[in-house]
């Protein structure tokens, strides 16, 4: 029965995009169905992770046939996992897009393009077939090119070059990793690849290969030393999308990094201790780099950096508690950034302005909302029993029972920079009383909204921060969760039977 | 024909990255297309070729009876091909648009405005 469901969050997507665009000129229809469709996703996405929770992996192939030779589609739990939050993701950015995406962007196609981009990433997280992968994620990029431009004006298109060409060299750099793979073992199927990677001879021509996967993911997942092209470009597009690009755009480059490197490069010593190294230096960058901004969006957008370090460091440590807080740290994760854009959008709407030095006094007029943002920006620090802290508790513990101290004092260096620049935001902007604005004159202030323009807004922001709750007091679900995938992680052999010997 | 293509896809390579070093955007996207046909071809050789003998099983057999030329690298060079052309096309569109807003070809001249606020 799960077998089924396998493809249907991917052609649910492919359904509503194709639905949306029959209405391309009537903007309060795409809406009403973006959030109402949303919402249906999310049980179908739930339903799937429930199957596969009961059930352990399922697989489908397309087109009947046989796995190593057609496509097939695997849901592990990482998969079924990284495809729920996609839904949840999606359905809080398609109420705050229904509340703040104006009409003139709606008109071009807002709506369509947002689903379409969610069917790229569910097909990202599904598919069990590195080539099918690669045009999955230039699914994703075409729409998110879209995406950031929607709009044209002169920052978006200056953003969008940038964004642009270097997603763009990835997809070139990832598609000669796969080449020189497709040489080596003549196949496809990650499962099979798992297998026939390990009894290959030429050692070096697999490690070239490796490290070209590494340095195509690692542009997609803005680590060190690729990263700038992220904070040139998450803070012009509307802020609706600038949330579902740092929840998921970035993470889905982590998810392939975690696929190709538990599955594909396993023995592979020398990319561990690079990988490692890049975590740190990711950290390191990102968390010095979000000290000197003064636009909150840019200052998350560093922040995003700095936090895939902590995932990238457990993957390199590749111990069964280390990899268990990655994979929390990366449910947490994508709560958590999406959540933090759409209270820059919300803050926006509040003061007209992101800018840190003009920002001021939202604690006076604004408390109850305040509250609400304190939960995401105390859960983002880590501060227990809030989400973030787990997570770095499981990576500590797996870089502790390696003797691996310098991992630790990173992680820990990561933490400290960003409790530094969440207190100096907060008394900059919810504290500090702040200069007194001019109105601007065409500009709709949140006070200013009708109630139900308002609670468009507010509304995604208490889903997220109800979800970054669970996450937090109910650690030990997570937990679990994460210590079940990390499992299937370290030990590839039920996810290959699951594929090449289906039931 | 192996070295041959070797040394092409070497060449494609080499200026395709120096294309994307320079400054200028239309060089930049030519650099993009240079490398993305660079990959094509080095799918294509490492796909092994084989001359003149198409994967067709004769009538009268069951399995094939010597090696024969592998469909698969085929598949995904017109897949990437495919892919590679929508997104030069919007590329294209997108220099265009950024030309007429900037008024600038220089790469260095995009601006890192920070003051950026958007309605």
């Amino acid at each position: 029965m799960t077998s089924k469901l396998i493809l249907l969050p991917i052609l649910y997507q492919a359904f509503m995009a194709v639905i949306l665009l029959f209405f391309w000129r009537r903007p309060q229809i795409q809406r009403v169905i973006s959030v109402v469709g949303s919402a249906i996703n999310v049980f179908i996405c739930a339903l799937l992770f429930q199957g596969v929770w009961v059930d352990g992996i399922v697989s489908v192939q397309a087109g009947n046939w046989v796995a190593p030779f057609g496509i097939t589609f695997v849901a592990d739990t990482l998969a079924a996992t990284m495809v729920l939050l996609t839904s949840i993701a999606g359905l809080a950015v398609s109420i705050f897009s229904a509340g703040t995406i104006v009409r003139a962007q709606v008109k071009y196609g807002y709506f369509p393009i947002f689903h379409f981009l969610l069917m790229g990433l569910c097909g990202a997280f599904l598919t069990g077939d590195i080539f099918n992968l690669y045009v999955w994620f230039e699914i994703i990029i075409i729409s998110s090119f879209v995406l950031i431009t929607l709009g044209s004006e002169k920052k978006q298109l200056e953003g969008a070059v940038k964004y642009f060409a270097l997603n763009m060299l990835a997809s070139i750099i990832f598609l000669t990793a796969l080449g020189i793979l497709y040489g080596l073992v003549g196949t496809l199927n990650m499962a099979d690849l798992s297998g026939k990677v390990a009894a290959v001879d030429n050692r070096g021509l697999v490690y070239v290969s490796g490290l070209f996967f590494f340095v195509g993911f690692g542009i997609k997942s803005a680590l060190f030393p690729l990263y700038f092209w992220l904070p040139d470009s998450y803070h012009t597009p509307p802020f609706a999308v600038s949330a579902i690009f740092s929840g998921l755009l970035t993470k889905v480059g982590v998810y392939a990094l975690i696929r190709v490197f538990s599955l594909i490069f396993t023995d592979d010593i020398f990319i561990d201790q690079v990988m490692l190294a890049i975590g740190m230096l990711t950290i390191f960058s990102g968390g010095v780099g979000a000290l000197v901004q003064v636009n909150i969006r840019r200052v998350f957008s560093y922040l995003i950096i700095c936090h895939i370090g902590f995932i990238i460091i457990g993957l390199g440590l590749f111990t069964e508690a280390a990899i268990a807080g990655a994979i929390f740290y990366l449910i947490h994760d994508i709560v958590v950034k999406t959540n933090l854009f759409l209270i820059a959008g919300l803050i926006f709407k509040i003061k007209g302005t992101n800018d840190m030095r003009k920002l001021g006094g939202l604690y006076d007029g604004w408390p109850k909302l305040t509250l609400l943002m304190a939960i995401t920006l105390f859960s983002l620090i880590g501060i227990p029993p809030l989400s973030g802290f787990w997570p770095k508790v499981s990576l500590i513990l797996g870089a502790y029972s390696l003797e691996n101290y310098g991992a630790i004092a990173f992680i820990l260096f990561g933490s400290v920079i960003t409790l530094i620049i969440i207190a100096k935001m907060w008394s900059r902007i919810f504290w500090n009383p702040g200069p007194v604005l001019a109105v601007r004159p065409d500009f709709q202030y949140f006070a200013d909204m009708s109630l139900k323009k308002r609670s468009l807004i507010v509304t995604p922001i208490v889903l997220l921060s109800a979800v970054t709750l669970y996450i937090g007091f109910g650690a030990e679900h997570i937990q679990q969760l994460s210590e079940r995938i990390s499992g299937e992680l370290i030990d590839p052999t039920i996810y290959i039977n699951a594929v090449l010997k289906p039931r | 024909m192996e070295i041959l293509l070797a040394l092409v896809i070497g060449l494609l390579y080499a200026a395709g990255i120096y294309m994307i070093l320079r400054r200028s955007l239309v060089k930049l996207i030519i650099g993009l297309i240079l490398l993305g046909n660079g990959v094509n071809l080095l799918i294509f050789l490492l796909g092994r070729i084989t001359k003149g003998l198409p994967p067709i099983i004769p009538g009268e057999l069951n399995t094939f009876a010597e090696a024969y030329a592998d469909p698969v690298p085929q598949a995904l060079i017109l897949t990437a091909i495919v892919i590679s052309f929508g997104l030069q096309s919007f590329a294209i569109v997108l220099i265009k648009r950024v030309y007429k807003v900037v008024k600038t070809d220089d790469l260095d001249e995009l601006s890192l405005d920070e003051e950026y606020e958007q309605i």
